[in-house]
């Protein structure tokens, strides 16, 4: 699966994660913005490259700005930023 | 899970993370994960896949959750379905029915889902709004529908298909209340009321409550947390109806127990309807935190 365009989802509310994906020619670089990043950072990054993982997806450019989601919207923003980027590919 | 208890139903807008896992934490008997009005058309796919998730990743305790989909004139129910119905909600709520065929079709998409993954055919249940003129003439047959539990009236949709004012009163809907609780009881489901809009008057919420219970209604939706105390002490039975409850609910189980046939309380014969009405009212109390 390719991110074939820039995309958002979610919010900077409290509780959500905004989730910006863009599409990269060679790298998967992951940047996250969290207020808990000693503490959960690296297990928000876990979960987001896992989820990329599951999905083959190998290039991209995916910034998080986290307002202390839990883990379900963490990996419901990422599958709504992914199905958005790659939409084409669907249609 | 038909007779459960379900004086309030909070509606949660579907896409906002911190308002659905707090959801449970105010006590409603049920809450409404919405996918429907609360959510703009651009974060439709957004608002299913975070509640799919939560569905699947929170733990909402004892509270009934139910989900309301988009209804079926609009492209987003069958997807609402495929991503909501494995997620194991207890029912869903279908915002705008008109008729039982729609229901049937509904049941068959749901029927197909279920079997998929493996769940138990007939295991989501069907909460029905009626919202349309047409819907109230068709109350009956919607009422005895495939899965259906529970029914309610959408107080704002109907006054706007009936080209009316809705009021504070709601006299406006009595006769669509009336007749929708005598589609329930006679098909042997719950109803629901709908909300009452302004958040900041809780005394017109607390006489629209008591309203909607002299009608027999089983509860009422609420559109914010502070309506849910209100509503509950609303619900709550004095104690002298209290204390009669307990009497005849007694006088039953000793009958039962002695294997005597007719019951009477202070020199009147007890049927069994009024047993059942006392120990719903005793459960209710209960509820209320009531020691019974």
């Amino acid at each position: 699966m390719d991110i074939i365009q820039t995309v958002k989802a979610g919010t900077l509310e409290s509780g959500d994660i905004l989730i910006t994906i863009s599409p990269h020619d060679s790298e998967l670089i992951i940047e996250l913005e969290t207020p808990v990043e000693s503490l959960y950072g690296e297990k928000i990054k876990q979960e987001i490259l896992d989820f990329l993982s599951s999905l083959e997806i190998t290039k991209g450019v995916i910034k998080a700005i986290d307002k202390g989601a839990l883990e379900y919207t963490v990996l419901a923003r990422m599958e709504t930023a992914i199905n958005r980027a790659c939409l084409e590919e669907f249609e | 899970m038909t007779d459960r208890l379900r004086r309030t139903r909070l509606y949660v807008p579907g896409n906002n993370p911190s308002m659905v896992q707090n959801a449970s934490v105010f006590g409603a008997d049920s809450i409404i994960l919405d996918l429907e009005d609360s959510i703009p058309v651009s974060e439709k796919d957004a608002a299913r896949i975070l509640v799919r998730n939560a569905l699947q990743f929170l733990d909402f305790s004892n509270t009934e959750v139910t989900v309301r989909v988009n209804d079926s004139s609009t492209p987003f129910l069958g997807d609402d379905l495929f991503e909501i119905i494995p997620a194991k909600p207890d029912a869903i709520i279908i915002p705008k029915v008109e008729s039982l065929k729609e229901l049937k079709k509904l049941d068959i998409q749901v029927t197909i889902i279920e079997k998929e993954n493996d769940m138990e055919v007939g295991s989501i249940k069907f909460m029905p709004i009626i919202e349309t003129a047409i819907g109230v003439v068709n109350i009956e047959e919607i009422a005895s529908g495939p899965r259906v539990t529970v029914i309610s009236p959408g107080g704002e949709d109907l006054t706007a298909d009936l080209g009316i004012e809705r009021t504070k009163e709601g006299a406006e809907l009595s006769y669509i209340q009336s007749r929708m609780v005598v589609a329930a009881a006679a098909a042997k489901i719950q109803i629901i009321d709908t909300v009452f809009v302004d958040v900041n008057d809780i005394d017109g919420l607390i006489q629209s409550t008591k309203k909607a219970i002299s009608m027999g209604f089983h509860g009422k939706s609420c559109i914010h947390p502070i309506q849910i105390k209100p509503i509950h002490e609303a619900f709550l039975p004095s104690p002298e109806k209290i204390a009669q409850a307990k009497k005849i609910v007694e006088a039953y189980e000793k009958a039962t127990r002695d294997g005597t046939g007719a019951i009477t309380v202070d020199g009147r014969m007890i049927d069994v309807p009024v047993v059942i009405r006392s120990q719903r009212l005793l459960e209710r109390a209960r509820a209320g935190g009531v020691d019974v």
